[in-house]
C-alpha cells in the first residue's frame, strides 16, 4: 500500500488533557498541509454525542454508563488531580488565561483544517450511542479495518 | 527583511502560531513573504519545521527580548 504521509489518531481517552494532547497534534498535522485522520472510540466517542439530542433506548447498564460519563467538549474530567472537576474547572481556568485554546475551540480548527472525525461503531454499540445523537462533524462511522487501512498508509499513528 | 504580510500571535501557545501561519500563507501569492510576531519560544524550532514539512522557504528568525519574528517565503509546488 502506498504511504501517503498523513497522520492517524486513535481518540481511547475522553479526558481532556489528553483530547487536548490528541487535537493539539491533530490540528498541527492538518496546519502542516498533512491529512489527518481521527478514530474516536471508548471513553473518547463521547467527545462526539451531542449534549441535547434526546437519548435512544438504553438498557440499565448502558444508561450507568451514560449518567456517569457525560457527553460533549465541556463536562471532560482530567487524567490525574481531577478531584471532582474542580482540576478540570482549574485547568480550562488556566488555559484561558494563558490563552489556549479550549477544547471546543480545537475541535471546530480541526473541522475547519480538514480533519476526519471517524466514529467507532463497536464502542456506539456497547455504549448505545446511535448514529442519530452524533455530532455533525463526524464524518463516517467504521470499525478497525478502516483504521489499519488509514494506518498502513500514515507516516504518524498515534493511541491518545 | 521587509515582509510583504505580517501576524501577530503574542500571548499564543502552540499550535496557534503555526495554525495561523498555515491560514495566512494561503493569501500569498508566490515569492511574498510573511513575517510571523510570536513571544512563544517553541516557534524557533517549530517554524523550520513547519516549512520543512509544507515546501515554504524558511528564511531566517530574529529575537528582539522576549519577541521573535520569523520569516517565511511562500514557495508553490
Amino acid at each position: 500500500m502506498e504511504k501517503n504521509n498523513s497522520v492517524t489518531i486513535i481518540a481511547f481517552s475522553g479526558d481532556l488533557d489528553k483530547l487536548l494532547a490528541a487535537f493539539i497534534i491533530a490540528t498541527g498535522a492538518a496546519a502542516s498541509g498533512k491529512q489527518v485522520n481521527m478514530f474516536f472510540t471508548f471513553w473518547g466517542l463521547k467527545l462526539l454525542q451531542g449534549t441535547n439530542k434526546k437519548p435512544n433506548r438504553l438498557n440499565f447498564l448502558q444508561k450507568m454508563f451514560a449518567f456517569m460519563v457525560k457527553p460533549g467538549t465541556e463536562k471532560r474530567s482530567i487524567s490525574k488531580l481531577n478531584m471532582a472537576g474542580m482540576g478540570s474547572m482549574m485547568l480550562k481556568k488556566l488555559m484561558k488565561k494563558t490563552k489556549v485554546p479550549s477544547l471546543a475551540e480545537l475541535v471546530s480548527t480541526a473541522k475547519s483544517l480538514g480533519v476526519k472525525f471517524t466514529a467507532c461503531t463497536t464502542s456506539m454499540g456497547v455504549m448505545g450511542i446511535t448514529k442519530e445523537t452524533l455530532i455533525p462533524e463526524v464524518d463516517n462511522i467504521a470499525g478497525v479495518a478502516s483504521f489499519l487501512a488509514d494506518a498502513e498508509k500514515s507516516s504518524v499513528t498515534l493511541f491518545i | 527583511m521587509k515582509p510583504d504580510f505580517t501576524i501577530d500571535c503574542l500571548g499564543l501557545y502552540c499550535p496557534m502560531p503555526i495554525i495561523k501561519t498555515a491560514e495566512k500563507i494561503k493569501e500569498l501569492s508566490a515569492g511574498q513573504i510573511l513575517e510571523v510576531i510570536s513571544d512563544d519560544e517553541g516557534i524557533v524550532e517549530d517554524m523550520p519545521n513547519w516549512c520543512k514539512m509544507t515546501g515554504h522557504e524558511f528564511i531566517e528568525i530574529k529575537k528582539n527580548d522576549d519577541e521573535y519574528r520569523a520569516y517565511v517565503k511562500k514557495v508553490v509546488r
